[in-house]
This record gives structure tokens, sequence and C-alpha cells, in this order.
């Protein structure tokens, strides 16, 4: 597997060791929640992010700003799918003939790159934050249930997860779009869904386990505790107490993963653009800018390490965030 | 005690718990009595099954591996029969928990304001401003300064007893008619103690509620209890009106419980007596009376075969044990406190 799908197993081992660390010591992730309460509340005292949090945070409202407004068609961007044909391959700095307007230069097609990766970062972010928002909401629901209720709903709910956890992601991924295309197809007739649809259920549906296991882990050790015995005491239903009392503990271990999930759904992808299932082209995206050129890598190196270096740099702001979160969880850990 | 008034008739309650090694009989046929208004004071130390009784009169227990049997009727309604729907209707508004540890009995991330009415929502049929304002008034019934200001604020942003002070009125937000007390001061400064259990006296008498203090220090229910009930290895071992149990007592382990408290008339660096041993495995509970195995007066027959709860001379006095102690109204007022057994049996 080329370059990048290498980077996607990276990922998807971080995330999975950073899901064990998470879930063994379920205790302690649980224990983190009045330390972030204290960091919520106003009066709480504050701890302040360090330099390396703004700049992952300014680099990730950058991208998603400038991704909207391409989107909207407020910045002066060329059309990504036009082709001029003088400057194919020629990169940023070329000592001939020099792409004019060109600031990133142009792909194998002389289209211009910095278009191309602009109206891809709306791709590529609408695909991974979607796949983390489905993958969210059903796993956290799942994983809440199975948390609350015990017994034979976890027991099912937790098996479920595993076979699907034990399924490798990509391979996972890979299945579930072409089943998706496949009944896509049939029930729309002709062209079927958006492709974008189809990865973000497909990517969604392999990242409901792993979030799912992590509320499930959360939500366990918060339902034994004490104040959750008192809401019942003072006679609760059990689905305000899963989302008065539970939820708002769970939350913080769910967002720190769903985080990272980001990231890895951003490099899925890539992955699945390389081996031809991810977003269609033209429609650029920043996997698919990489999957489509990547034959061009020793000529115009440029086509392919613009992109990479754009999903390098949000995938490690997404990492460094949801580390951010999880330290703080750590940190109230310690100093109590 | 008069007899119609009973609010709480519990009989012959068994509560087991399905453990890896085996059944642990945590409550093994407790049997009490209590009526509106009164206070039971339940004491025993740590694992004799008196938070288990509590929660199995609730109806509190985890829902799985827990088994529980016997009879418990309040105002002669069967706790056991009713549908988990009635019986959220029934928490709260009848019967009520302050817990022992104020610090995990709230939740970390919801306001003060807000656990109030959540209480006060479930039950009764208030808006918003008016389930406000009980809260606020709430807060000021348990005495906390400032209570607008509080009901903005999280738990950590309060002291321990603070926080023991919104438990108390979270519990008493929907007018319980009996009030369970589970070790309510042991988790709070011994400076605090005091204030807290003198406000649940005051809340008691002002609502004519019932309480059931769960402790394990004679001191904490000596002057605020009707009745005391004491507990070891999940059965009631002596029972009493406290005035009786004081002097009357019969039973070496309610004995060896009052003599491990320090005393003020005793010379000072004297000695604490405490009691050898721990409490018996709930698993295999010892044959024969179960404190023999730590008892200074353990005869043969204490290790064969367990004695019944027999009636001691006051009325309501209980206790259960072959050998029981002189009670120290009939000891010398002078010399050592420790009876000898008188070998008689009751």
């Amino acid at each position: 597997m080329p370059g990048p799908g290498e980077g996607t197993e990276a990922t998807t081992s971080d995330l999975s060791r950073f899901a064990e660390d998470t879930l063994s010591p379920g205790l302690a992730v649980g224990q983190g929640q009045l330390y972030m309460t204290a960091v919520m509340s106003e009066t709480g005292r504050r701890r302040r992010l360090g330099v390396g949090a703004w700049i992952a945070i300014g680099w990730l409202v950058l991208i998603v700003i400038l991704a909207v407004l391409a989107q909207l068609g407020a910045l002066p961007l060329k059309d990504p799918n036009r082709s001029y044909a003088m400057c194919a391959r020629l990169g940023p700095f070329a000592k001939e003939g020099t792409a004019p307007g060109h600031l990133l230069g142009c792909d194998t097609n002389g289209r211009d790159m910095l278009a191309r990766l602009l109206y891809g970062a709306w791709a590529s972010l609408l695909v991974s934050i979607g796949a983390v928002i489905v993958g969210f909401v059903f796993g956290g629901v799942l994983g809440m249930l199975a948390g609350y209720f015990g017994g034979k709903v976890d027991t099912v709910l937790t098996a479920v997860f595993n076979v699907f956890l034990s399924i490798p992601a990509v391979i996972l991924a890979l299945a579930l779009v072409a089943f998706l295309q496949g009944s896509a197809g049939e029930t729309g007739g002709s062209s079927g869904a958006d492709p974008k649809i189809i990865l973000i259920l497909a990517l969604g549906i392999v990242s409901i386990p792993l979030l799912g296991r992590i509320t499930r882990a959360s939500a366990l050790t918060w339902s034994e505790r004490e104040f959750v015995l008192s809401a019942k005491a003072q006679g609760a239903k059990p689905l305000r107490i899963m989302v008065r009392e539970v939820l708002p503990n769970v939350l913080p271990a769910m967002l720190s993963i769903a985080l990272l999930g980001v990231a890895v759904a951003m490099v899925a992808e890539g992955t699945l653009s390389i081996l031809g299932v991810g977003v269609k082209p033209p429609t650029p995206s920043w996997g698919n800018i990489i999957g489509s050129q990547r034959s061009s890598l020793q000529e115009s190196p440029h086509i392919i390490f613009e992109p990479a270096l754009l999903i390098f740099f949000t995938v490690l702001s997404l990492n460094f965030l949801g580390d951010v979160v999880r330290a703080r969880l750590d940190v109230r850990e310690s100093s109590v | 005690m008069e007899r119609d008034d009973t609010l709480l008739q519990v009989t012959d309650l068994h509560t087991s718990f399905a453990t890896g090694r085996g059944t642990v009989r945590a409550v093994d046929g407790v049997s009490l009595t209590l009526a509106a208004g009164r206070t039971l004071g339940i004491v025993g130390e740590s694992g004799s099954g008196k938070t288990v009784l509590a929660r199995s009169i609730m109806g509190l227990l985890p829902k799985r591996g827990a088994t529980r049997t016997g009879s418990i009727r309040f105002e002669g309604q069967e706790i056991g029969e009713l549908s988990p729907k009635d019986l959220r209707d029934f928490w709260g508004r009848q019967m009520a928990m302050i817990f022992q540890d104020p610090m995990t009995s709230l939740n970390p991330v919801m306001k003060i304001g807000k656990q109030i009415t959540e209480a006060i929502h479930e039950h009764l049929e208030v808006d918003r401003s008016h389930a406000r304002e009980m809260a606020v008034a709430l807060l000021r019934s348990v005495r906390i300064p400032e209570p607008e200001r509080r009901m903005k604020e999280y738990p950590h942003q309060l002291s321990g007893g603070m926080r023991q002070r919104v438990c108390i009125a979270v519990a008493l937000a929907c007018g319980p008619a009996l009030l369970f007390a589970d070790e309510p001061t042991t988790a709070l400064d011994v400076t605090v103690q005091a204030q807290v259990l003198e406000l649940i006296a005051q809340q008691q008498r002002e609502r004519h509620m019932a309480t059931i203090m769960i402790t394990h220090d004679l001191g904490v229910v000596a002057g605020r209890a009707d009745e005391i009930a004491v507990m070891y290895a999940g059965r009631i071992v002596e029972r009493a009106p406290t005035a009786v149990l004081f002097s009357e007592l019969r039973m070496p382990y309610t004995q060896a419980l009052l003599s491990s408290i320090p005393r003020l008339d005793q010379p000072s660096h004297a000695r604490l007596s405490t009691i050898p041993g721990r409490p018996p495995n709930l698993i295999t509970p010892p044959p024969g009376c179960r404190f023999a195995p730590r008892c200074a007066f353990a005869q043969d027959r204490c290790r064969t075969e367990e004695p019944p709860l027999v009636a001691g001379d006051a009325p309501g006095h209980e206790y259960r044990c072959w050998f029981p102690v002189d009670p120290p109204s009939r000891r010398p007022a002078t010399g050592t406190p420790v009876g000898a057994p008188n070998g008689g049996e009751a």
C-alpha cells in the first residue's frame, strides 16, 4: 500500500491504543470530569491552553473558513475544473514559464492546485466530520444503553462492537461503500446517491463501535456513582438519568475520541480514494487529488505533497486537540 | 409506640447477592416497625448490612444478582408489589435517602439549583419559576447562606458540609414521609457533624417525618433516635428504645460498641477498648451466634447454636444472646464496667 495508506494504519492503531488507554482505567476517565466542570464553569479555575493548542485550533478554524468560503464562491479562485494546458505540471516555483496566477502550481491536467485544494477541503471535511457525527450519535446512543442498562443489552452490543472492530477498518469501509453503492443504485435508479453520503455512512458505520465502546466504558463507571442512585431514589426515569445525569459526564471522553476520529476518517477517505472508491473525480477532495495524480510523484511532486501536507497538518491539529482534551482529564485525576 | 400509627413494617427481610464466590447474605431475617414521625437508629460496624438494609427497604438494589424476600409494608402497601412506574412515584414523595458521601452524591456537572428543581419537577406539577422559588426556600431552610447565589453554583464550589445540606434539600424536596440517612455525617468534619444532625432533626420535627438513621457511631443516635437497633452480620442482635438500650443492654456486641467510644469521664490517655477480629464472611457465616468468634464471653453453646431474639425486662427490649452481660443499670457504680457473663439463659 502506498504512503498515505500506511498513514491510515498508523493513525488507526494510535486511535485504538488511545481507546485501550481510555477504556482500561474506566474510572480514571470518569474521575476527570470534575476537572472539566471546573474548566467549563465560569467561576472555576481556568487552565490556560498551551501555544500548541491555539495553533492547532487556529489551523482548523482557518481550514474550515477557507473551505466554506471557497464553496460559497466568496474567494477569488480559479475554476477548479478548468484546464490551463500551458501550465500543466508546473509547480509553484517552476523555473521556466512559472505559472502566473497559479499560486500553488497546477496538476497534470493544468488545473489550478490552489482552487482544487480549497474546494477539496470541503469534501474532505464534509466526509470526515459527517462520518464522525454518524458514529458519535449512533455509537453514543448504543454505548450509553449498553453502559447504563448492562446485562444482556451490554453483552449483545459489546459483542456486535467487537465483531465490527475485529475487521480491519479500511476493508470494512471498502465493503460498506461497495454494498451501499449497490443498494443505492438499485433503489435510486440512474446515478444513485451522492457518493459523499455513501462515504459518510460507510466511514460512520466503521466509527460506531469505536465511539460506542468508549461511551459504554465511561457510562458504565458513571452509572454506578451515587448521584445516579440518588437521582433514581428521587424517582427519575431511566431516560432522564441517562440524558441529564450520565451523558454530561460521559461527553468529554466521547469528544476527545471524536476529535481523533475526524483525523482518522480524513485519512481513511484518502485511502479509499487511492483504492478508487473515494469522492468521485472531477469533484476534488484532498484524498482523491493524491489518489488520481499519484503517478506523477516523481516529475511533479508538488501535486502530491500539497494535499498531503494539508492532510498532515489537519490530522496533526486534530490529534493534538484530542490529546489536550485527554490531558485535561488526566490532570484532574492526578491532582486529586 | 402507637400501634395504629405504623408507617413502615418490615417482616423477615432477607437480601442476598450472588457473587463469584457464593451467595452473600447481607441482610438475613430482619424485622422492624417504625411509626410516623419517629426515629430509628441502626447501628453496626462496616459490613454489618446497614446500608443494604436501607436500600432493600427502598427497593434500590442493583438490578442483577440481588434477591430480596420478606415483606415490606409502607402505610399498608406492599413495596414488592409496586410496578417500576409506581415505585418511581413512590421514591422521593414517600421515601427519600441522604447518602453517606456528599462528594459523590451530587452530579458534578449540574448546578445546585437544577439538582433540586429536577427532584421537584419529577413529582409535582409546578412551573419553572415556582420550582425555583421552592428550591431557594429549601436551601434557606437547610441554612445555606445566600441561596439565590448558590443555586447557580456547581457542587465543587461548595464545602463538604454545604454539599450535605444540599443533599438534604434534594431529599426533602418532595416532602417524604420517611427519610433514610445513611451515615450522613461520616464524610464530614467533626465540627460540621453536629450541625448536620441537628438540621436533620429539626426538619424531621417540622415535617413530622420518620427517619431511619444509619450509623456506626452510637453517639450519633444516642440523643436523637427514639429506638435503636444494633446490627451484626446481617441480623439485628439487640433492639430497644434508646434510653433502655443504654441502661439495659445485654448483648456483648452492644457493650463492646459502646465501650469503643471515648468518654469524657475516663482518665485522659486511657486505652480505648476495641473489638478484636473483623465481621464474619457473610457467604458462610459461623454456625451458632455470629458474634461468637469475637466475643469475650463466648462458650461452647454460642459456637453451635444460634440464639433467638428474646425479650428483655424492659418493654420493647429484645436481644440475641445465650449468656447476656449484666446491664449497666445493675452494675456497681464504681469498678470495672465489664461484667462477667451471668451464665443464665434469658
